[in-house]
């Protein structure tokens, strides 16, 4: 339980992760499903920023001269941040885009909706 | 360093230039610099695999001539090239294959944007196989995702939109256990380079420290890449995705697209955590498990289907069943096996999903069973393919599927504790697909009426009856000179370690 107060930066983003996740999995409206999928990669995101943070260190911008290693917090967990946030966004363009299609055809946001109506096309 | 090393970057580059220069380019020579891209890509990853059968060892290339723990590297050895030159195979016949559907199934102004998703798909394929890097993998991952879910939609009918949409869902839940195993596995080692990250888990191992998180990083990779290449419980997307898909497509997301994730696990599992923490862990049961029950469910799914490309599509989770269970066996020898069956089932699958197109084709369009009926003598190419690829997929002698089968029973009975389930499961499935499989084509030959004979020989499908040729040959290879193949994976993973 002391590790869980001590490290409450990771155990929030493992929250977050599980509520987008399910978001994700469960839900049946595309948009709410969108939504679960950015909580679920800003979460991990979190989790990522809080790894590389060091308490009382700088962010790593060489200024005054200062070379130490000590006085910077780590680096490549911001870099991967970076990539997996454009990564993220351009599957969440592709999603809404695909959900706008969706929308036009069938006048619905619920999956499950568009699978009956589907079946009743029978293509 | 000798020029030929550069040869996996050359690869990765052409083909995404290939992307690049596609939109810009009319449809008829976009089509043509992506049969030129595969064909070279495939030359090189032959010329690859032929230094390094001869050198006998891997190597790393470095991305910008950083050293190891801060550069960006590329890894080659005999499996990554043979992986390579295989991929290359299957892409471009299945492109040939499925040429005469795509112009019909697909739009006319969205021809280009085909070619720029099947050269990014090589390129982010070819990165999966040569990466030595956990973060490039997991870009390549979700790059080859949105590939082929454009892949998928690019036929547009409301059904294809639909799977497009859930195969991202199930994808995109993957790629986030991915990720997040990934990210704790940094934190654990500290390092993004399979070798340094190899030798600290080894550490870890040793003195028994962060054994928990260490072995909720392999849960979650694990299952991450067992959900996006539809391992049993995680298939509901794919008859949708591979059923209403332009053949091609089909026949590349069966064949290309699962097994890149299949054998990046392969890798992490090597490369990563080494096999022998992967196996200590508990992880292999649960794939194993998972692996025996998608074989029979897809199967019994397939045997329900009453439409020839949903079935061949439920096939493939039986198959990727299949797969995983050589990898849940845990021994080195199921491994090879698992591999195998890798090729075996992406040369036999793409070829199933070429030829039903022709099938179809014959039968007005229709993919139900009572419409196909006779269709086997209405397409005399079509039908012998299919034929092939069924025998195949049931495991008859001289046809690769038969092979992977043998390989996998053996590696059965070196297993004590697993030796049973997997012996009965494996015959249990060879008996579904031999139901579903003969079914078809019993009814594919049967007789409708004297005048069936149609004039469909070569005319103007000359590319379609080449490809189907190539298909069946390769899977022929594959039967009857396998010998040397599971030596080179066998070899292949051995320099893995």
């Amino acid at each position: 339980m002391g590790n869980l107060f001590a490290n409450y930066g990771e155990a929030v983003a493992m929250i977050l992760f599980v509520i987008g996740f399910a978001n994700l999995l469960l839900h049946k409206n595309l948009i709410k499903k969108i939504i679960g999928l950015n909580i679920m990669d800003s979460a991990i995101y979190l989790f990522l920023a809080q790894k590389g943070y060091i308490a009382g260190r700088g962010v790593p911008i060489v200024t005054d001269g200062v070379q130490s290693v000590e006085a910077y917090i780590n680096p490549i967990p911001s870099g991967l941040v970076l990539t997996g946030i454009v990564v993220s966004v351009s599957v969440s363009a592709l999603m809404l885009s695909l959900t706008i299609r969706l929308y036009r055809r069938y006048h619905t946001l619920d999956l499950d909706e568009i699978s009956t109506l589907l079946k009743k096309e029978g293509v | 360093m000798e020029f030929i090393r550069n040869f996996p970057f050359f690869s990765i580059m052409l083909s995404m230039f290939g992307g690049i220069v596609s939109p810009v380019l009319p449809e008829r020579a976009a089509k043509w610099v992506n049969r030129a891209i595969i064909t070279v890509v495939g030359a090189l990853s032959l010329a690859l695999l032929l230094y390094l059968l001869e050198t006998g060892e891997s190597y790393v290339y470095m991305m910008g001539h950083f050293p190891a723990p801060w550069g960006n590297e590329i890894r080659a050895g005999v499996l990554e090239a043979g992986m390579a030159l295989f991929f290359c195979i299957i892409m471009l016949l299945s492109m040939l294959g499925g040429a005469h559907k795509l112009l019909t199934e697909v739009a006319a102004e969205k021809q280009n944007l085909y070619y720029i998703l099947v050269n990014l798909l090589l390129s982010s394929l070819l990165a999966l196989v040569y990466t030595n890097d956990i973060f490039t993998a997991y870009v390549f991952v979700e790059i080859n995702t949105i590939t082929a879910c454009g892949l998928i939609m690019i036929r547009e009918t409301g059904r294809t939109i639909e799977a497009a949409v859930r195969y991202m869902i199930m994808s995109l839940l993957g790629s986030g256990l991915l990720l997040l195993g990934l990210c704790v596995l940094y934190d654990l080692t500290g390092h993004l380079l399979m070798s340094n990250m190899r030798e600290q888990v080894a550490y870890l191992a040793a003195n028994d420290l962060y054994a928990m998180p260490l072995l909720v990083t392999i849960g979650l990779i694990s299952s991450g890449l067992a959900i996006k290449s539809a391992l049993f419980p995680f298939h509901a997307w794919l008859p949708d995705a591979y059923g209403y898909s332009t053949a091609s497509s089909a026949a590349m997301l069966s064949s290309l697209v699962s097994k890149g994730y299949i054998f990046l696990l392969v890798k992490l599992i090597y490369r990563v955590y080494g096999f022998e923490v992967f196996h200590d862990s508990h992880i292999v049961n649960v794939l194993f498990v998972f692996g025996l029950m998608g074989m029979i469910f897809g199967s019994l799914s397939a045997i329900r289907e009453n439409d020839i490309r949903r079935m061949v599509a439920f096939s493939s989770v039986a198959q990727i069943g299949y797969i995983f269970m050589g990898i849940g066996m845990g021994t080195q020898v199921a491994m090879v096996a698992g591999v195998f069956h890798i090729l075996s089932h992406a040369a036999t699958k793409s070829l199933l999903f070429i030829s039903a197109a022709g099938l179809t084709d014959v039968s007005g369009g229709s993919r139900r069973f009572e419409d196909l009926t006779g269709a086997g003598y209405r397409d005399p190419w079509a039908g012998a393919a299919f034929t092939a690829g069924a025998l195949s997929m049931v495991g008859v002698p001289l046809f690769s599927g038969f092979i992977s089968k043998l390989l996998f029973a053996q590696a059965a009975v070196q297993n004590s504790g697993k030796m049973l389930p997997a012996l009965i499961v494996l015959g249990i499935s060879t008996i579904l697909n031999a139901v579903y499989f003969m079914k078809t084509v019993i009814r594919l030959y049967t007789r409708v009426g004297a005048a069936e004979k149609s004039g469909r020989q070569f005319a103007g499908r000359k590319l379609y009856v080449a490809a189907l040729i190539g298909f069946m040959i390769l899977n022929v290879v594959l039967g009857v000179n396998s010998q040397p193949i599971v030596d080179m994976i066998g070899q292949g993973l051995g320099m893995f370690a």
